[in-house]
């Protein structure tokens, strides 16, 4: 029986190994996950009849606990796939460090299981290392989660002596894992449980909306290692296996990410970025347009492109923008999007999201395909993006300095469309806004843009 | 399982998903990460086997707690991706 079982991870391990490597490549992305989904299915089910053969020869305490475990498994499998099925397509970020949260949760509740069960010597260790991740991990996905949606403030939350005493919270925790290391005692579980978990809410406070993307990675590479421990505790292989595959992945991944968004991950770590007072005075004047001039511009157009970014994510703005730009080709005009890697609430975010709107794949544009094409358009419309476009990144001293931007500054025209006056998450002043051929059109993107289509289509 | 093969274990489980990974593109940095995230639901396998052999009243609490939250990590890691990449297959649409 226990071969059967064996055979069955190890095959979900093949399975995993091999959709992550499909997952990394665009063709072949949808099959990869199918593959990983029948690892899993693989690996629950062959869980599954092992457990009942195991209940059934320890009788009614072990029956008792089977029908917990089948009951948990309904609810949660439930819960999260209604949820993550009816969630909007722009909320699906926080959707993955919700349920990232949830793994890094069960690692740590496993640890205390076990802890609570006796664990002894490098077991133990091991066991505690995978609670304090996976509680770290589930307090500041939790965190990440709660910034994304909207329930608190997504700007760095910050005050006096922050670093300090999450250093001390951390430093706390880890002599409590000593101490329990040496003798256990169900109240010193729980103070160093509480503890880890404080530090990874602590420790997401002061990190921006703009940053979350970069976290909500590095925690799921914590989660995965997390993952890995705890599969040593408990000496399952699958754990092991996958838990450290998605470690190590997450981990090259969190690197990857935090270079296309031109942050260093100890930067990100430390947070408060976007506090400090924007550099040097811009010259010049933001100049507004109204909606029918706007409407004019754009329709009398020969060639305009679109520049859509984290605003139009927020107002969900995508079905509006497509309607806007298919009356503007019922028109004669060439209309392009330009992507930016970074544009929307995560690297390749905005790509799914158009998609979703049924813009079509030859229509979109990344940096080094677009940037030559600016000079050339008639319009460049700025969607709700700012510093991916702001000039000042070419200017040594900016603190965007060497982040690559779409050049929407060489376009003829360039209008702007624009919640309010703020300033981008790096909270440097736009010098795109103050330019001559730049007009500002201020409110909603989503409403912005319906108004946009009622008087183009009354041209 | 002794120290030096679990040690082993680990280092070429981590060597493979540095490496299966390495060459991603930046649009795929969201799903990638999403999916990463549906696999290591997998300890959901570990929190059931940890409930069955639960003793105490204390442990089937906390065995509970783990299955549900595994469970709902796999369950909903897969959804969200899955969604996720729909959008990559989805064929351009005609007209325009």
């Amino acid at each position: 029986m226990n071969n059967v079982l064996q055979l069955a991870y190890l095959l979900t391990a093949l399975l995993f190994i091999l959709g992550l490597r499909r997952m990394s490549a665009p063709s072949t992305a949808r099959g990869g996950i199918t593959l990983a989904g029948w690892g899993m299915i693989l690996a629950v089910v062959a869980s599954l009849l092992v457990l009942a053969v195991t209940a059934k020869q320890e009788g009614p305490p072990g029956l008792v606990n089977f029908g917990l475990l089948a009951l948990a498994l309904v609810l949660g499998t439930l819960i999260s796939w209604i949820a993550a099925c009816r969630v909007a397509m722009t909320d699906m970020p926080q959707m993955v460090a919700l349920f990232n949260g949830m793994g890094g949760g069960a690692a740590a509740a496993i640890a205390a299981v076990e802890i609570l069960g006796g664990l002894q010597g490098g077991l133990l260790a091991l066991a505690l290392l995978g609670a304090l991740i996976g509680a770290i991990s589930f307090g500041g996905s939790l965190m990440a989660f709660a910034k994304l949606q909207g329930l608190i403030n997504t700007r760095p939350i910050v005050f006096p002596a922050q670093r300090p005493l999450n250093l001390l919270i951390l430093i706390l925790a880890l002599a409590l894992g000593a101490l329990l290391l040496v003798g256990s005692h169900p109240g010193l579980i729980g103070a160093y449980f509480l503890l880890t978990l404080a530090f990874g809410i602590l420790m997401t406070l002061p990190i921006g909306g703009g940053d979350m993307p970069v976290l909500i990675s590095l925690f799921n590479a914590l989660t995965g290692l997390a993952v890995g421990f705890e599969g040593f505790a408990i000496g399952n292989p699958a754990l092991i296996v996958a838990g450290t595959v998605v470690g190590a992945a997450g981990t090259l991944l969190t690197v990857l990410m935090a270079k296309a968004m031109n942050r260093s991950i100890s930067s990100v770590l430390l947070g408060g970025f976007g506090q400090e007072q924007a550099q040097g005075s811009v010259e010049g004047s933001l100049k507004p347009i109204d909606v029918e001039d706007a409407a004019i511009l754009l329709g009398y157009a020969g060639k305009v492109i679109m520049v859509p970014g984290y605003g139009m994510a927020l107002a969900q703005a995508q079905h509006k923008l497509r309607e806007l730009a298919d009356l503007l080709e019922a028109r004669g005009v060439e209309v392009k999007y330009a992507i930016h890697p970074v544009a929307g609430r995560m690297p390749g975010h905005m790509n799914v999201l158009l998609a979703e709107a049924g813009v079509a794949y030859e229509k979109l544009f990344d940096l080094e395909e677009i940037n030559p094409e600016f000079a050339s358009a008639d319009v460049a419309v700025v969607i709700g993006a700012n510093d991916v476009v702001n000039p000042a990144a070419r200017r040594p001293g900016s603190p965007l300095y060497g982040m690559p931007i779409l050049a929407v500054d060489q376009a003829k025209n360039v209008l702007v469309l624009k919640r309010g006056q703020g300033r981008g998450f790096a909270g440097v002043e736009n010098e795109l806004f103050y330019l001559p051929q730049t007009r500002m059109l201020y409110g909603d993107a989503q409403e912005t843009l319906s108004r946009l289509v009622q008087a183009l289509k009354k041209l | 399982m002794d120290l030096w093969t679990s040690l082993y274990i680990f280092l070429l489980a981590a060597f493979t998903g540095y490496e299966v990974i390495s060459r991603v593109p930046v649009i795929l940095h969201t799903p990638l990460m999403s999916g990463s995230n549906f696999i290591h639901g997998v300890v959901l396998v570990g929190a059931m086997a940890v409930l069955v052999n639960a003793q105490t009243p204390a442990q089937q609490l906390i065995g509970f707690v783990a299955v549900l939250l595994g469970a709902m990590n796999a369950a909903g890691g897969y959804a969200v991706t899955e969604r996720m990449l729909e959008m990559f297959e989805r064929k351009p649409k005609g007209g325009s």
